[in-house]
């Protein structure tokens, strides 16, 4: 039995989404280590962390959990260790 | 703030060497070498997908590289 | 702790089965100045690095492991279900003799990864400089695995790896001056 669940464009477009944001995110917490006091960037850190926890949330939904360990929900059955892993896909 | 992303040196090139004489060689110079302490409010990539795909939120960081020998 | 997320920080995205080129970027994996090298390097450092570029060292330390996933997502992609033949053509038989189709931390000589990659000198000012100079070498090994890459699909996941070795720097330069600042001078009693 071969493991060919097929991953719908939704699955590829949507996942580039929060790869996009949570990078600008990851970015910008690099920048205020050393940039503590930069009021506006931590304005739009807050605000991307807001998008991108619309957009798991959504994603979540249709796709299972993008976190172990109580940081996403899981279905029945537990559908965490379902596959693609993200080196599969 | 403004830099060349490269810099060029001349070889010495003996008539002994064996293999064809590579007459000028390069070096990438990118921006972090120039920056300092980045200052605050620099101009942001339009979109994260942008940025994502530059791999930098800031153009000012940005260093562009293509293969040895594809630039002119 | 750490948690994971079930994605890759960019996209990985390999044109076709290419063995050999797995050989080359196997240098990032458990190489000297590979991204393993770098998050073992920042996690261990940030213990004894004065607290203002303690959570920067984290940080970088952290996101390095995407990196190794990133790598580590390429090799498997270009090595997958390639035959003992094509292995053994693209260089990698001494590999598959001992690993079969695993992958493993040695860089692309074959030679296992070790701790003598890493330096912890304790000195902040030495650690960080350190840490520049990784950088700077990750940078210049990233561009000579994209000049022999014929890939364009995975020389666009090489060449976003190459731009974080910058932002990098970048930061532990920033780390520098913020060590060198005389803000907390020492109070006599």
């Amino acid at each position: 039995m071969s493991h060919t669940k097929t991953m719908p464009p939704e699955y590829y477009a949507q996942l580039e989404q929060i790869q996009a944001i949570d990078f600008v995110i990851v970015e910008l917490n690099l920048y205020l280590d050393t940039h503590p006091h930069d009021y506006q960037a931590i304005q739009q850190y807050n605000q991307c962390t807001y998008e991108s926890k619309r957009l798991k949330k959504q994603f979540e939904k249709q796709f299972g959990p993008l976190m172990h360990f109580g940081r996403s929900y899981s279905n029945y059955p537990w559908n965490w260790d379902d596959t693609p892993w993200p080196w599969q896909v | 703030m403004s830099h060349t992303n490269k810099k060029y040196w001349y070889p010495y090139v003996s008539p002994y060497d064996p293999c064809k004489p590579i007459t000028v060689k390069s070096y990438p110079t990118p921006p972090q070498l120039y920056m300092g302490f980045q200052p605050p409010n620099l101009a942001q990539f339009e979109t994260p997908k942008q940025a994502l795909f530059h791999g930098t939120l800031w153009p000012a960081l940005y260093s562009k590289y293509d293969k040895r020998g594809d630039e002119t | 702790m750490w948690y994971y997320e079930k994605k890759l920080q960019y996209p990985v995205k390999v044109r076709e089965c290419n063995p050999r080129l797995a050989k080359y970027l196997i240098e990032q994996y458990g190489g000297a100045d590979g991204e393993l090298s770098a998050a073992l390097r920042y996690l261990n450092q940030r213990y004894t690095i004065p607290g203002k570029v303690i959570g920067l060292l984290n940080d970088i330390g952290t996101e390095e492991f995407a990196h190794l996933e990133m790598i580590a997502t390429m090799v498997y992609k270009l090595t997958k279900d390639a035959s003992p033949e094509q292995l053994k053509e693209a260089g990698l038989a001494p590999h598959y003799v001992n690993h079969d189709g695993a992958l493993f931390y040695h860089n692309s000589a074959g030679n296992p990864w070790t701790a003598e990659y890493i330096q912890a000198k304790g000195d902040p000012i030495a650690d960080i400089y350190e840490d520049i100079a990784a950088e700077e070498k990750a940078r210049a090994t990233y561009q000579w695995i994209i000049n022999v890459s014929d890939d364009p699909e995975l020389n666009d996941s090489l060449r976003f790896l190459r731009e974080r070795e910058i932002v990098h720097s970048q930061r532990f330069r920033e780390a520098v001056e913020i060590l060198k600042e005389e803000r907390d001078k020492k109070t006599i009693f």
